[in-house]
């Protein structure tokens, strides 16, 4: 029997004339996971939190505290994190829903070329590249109205098209191009870490099925989460960005130099200090411990 | 060689060579979180975050090759 590996989704059903792959169906199944676990969990919130609620807590309360760092605008930092937070959550439980048993196994019987085949009934929404698409265009749709928002629209393009110089034009262009590259980047980095995850697994199983796919589940549960998390940040980083560009773009300027000068000159003392810090390293490490 | 092989191969060699880069990159970029983590374990919280996003931003040119490569193969 040969590997199975679909690129695009499959459909399973059509509604009308509208197709129904596999993809959306599990969006939409993962969907009410997550709408009916914050009902439930919003429904029983107690002051003494139990198992559940304490692990959300922790969840929620590093991230919110990551977005409100990131984001000097605290206004804009709590407008923003519910987003961040579902996506985190979502592409989480999207990214582990496709190492479930049965969810690329099970599926129905079809009959094509006179070969019967099985396309699966679930299949990880993250490892479609139009889910991912989707996330990624809400997130740098976002990412410009916050922007637009808080520096008004003509200052906003200002940022793109600057006729000021030439120099101004050539970096509006690439700011322009990088705009793209950043809606690329998001879509495909997802897609591209979850899809060949899933190779991953299903040539190690089709190489050796006993014992040999464990060590690769445990790296895919390690990848869906840090994924989950770097698409996160990075749209608190992006959207930060936007938000703080176009305060004063010269008082920026002057932070940058300014910060640069302060780095060379740590470097610089750095070395000079070295030394010292040696002969007194065996000082300073109680210190430390005490600190810490 | 038939056209589907030179595109086999094609698209081999973009994914292969196109992580020679990112690679090295990504192991810069970890290396040194790690050498700013052993020296200031306080903040490494913050370092770690820090390099998760420098790792993404290095391994947007791996997806760069990863799209020129399905490119080469579907279209």
């Amino acid at each position: 029997m040969a590997i199975h590996i679909a690129l695009a989704p499959e459909t399973i059903a059509h509604v009308g004339n509208i197709p129904i792959t596999n993809s959306i169906l599990t969006t939409w199944l993962l969907m009410a996971v997550v709408l009916v676990l914050g009902l439930v969990l919003r429904g029983n919130l107690k002051l003494v939190p139990g198992k559940i609620q304490s692990i959300f807590e922790s969840l929620i309360e590093y991230l919110y505290d990551l977005t409100k760092s990131a984001i000097s605008n605290q206004a804009v930092a709590e407008k923003i994190f519910p987003l961040i937070f579902t996506y985190f959550f979502f592409i989480l439980i999207a990214n582990w829903f496709g190492l479930l048993p049965g969810v690329g196994s099970i599926g129905l019987k079809e009959v094509e070329d006179g070969a019967t085949k099985i396309v699966p009934i679930f299949r990880a929404p993250t490892s479609d590249l139009m889910t991912t698409f989707a996330l990624a265009t809400v997130s740098v749709f976002v990412t410009h109205y916050l922007g637009i928002k808080a520096a008004g629209i003509l200052k906003y393009l200002k940022r793109f098209f600057n006729l000021k110089s030439p120099l101004d034009l050539f970096v509006g262009v690439l700011e322009f191009i990088s705009e793209f590259s950043k809606w690329i980047t998001f879509t495909f980095r997802l897609f591209g870490n979850i899809f060949a995850g899933e190779v991953l697994i299903s040539v190690m199983t089709f190489l050796l099925p006993v014992f040999v796919p464990i060590p690769f589940y445990g790296l895919e549960i390690f990848v869906g989460f840090i994924q989950a998390f770097v698409f996160a940040i990075l749209t608190i980083v992006f959207v930060s960005i936007a938000v703080e560009q176009h305060g004063g773009d010269d008082k920026k300027k002057l932070e940058g130099t300014h910060h640069q000068d302060e780095l060379t000159a740590t470097a610089d003392t750095v070395e000079s200090i070295k030394e010292v810090n040696n002969t007194n390293a065996s000082m300073m490490r109680p210190q430390q411990v005490e600190g810490v | 060689m038939s056209d589907e092989g030179l595109k086999l191969v094609a698209m081999g060699l973009a994914m292969g060579l196109g992580v020679i880069g990112p690679g090295i990159g990504i192991g810069i970029v970890a290396g040194k979180a790690i050498e700013a983590m052993g020296r200031n374990p306080e903040m490494e919280g913050t370092v770690r975050t820090y390099m998760l996003l420098g790792i993404a931003f290095t391994e947007g040119l791996a997806i760069f090759a990863l799209v020129v490569a399905l490119i080469i193969r579907f279209l």
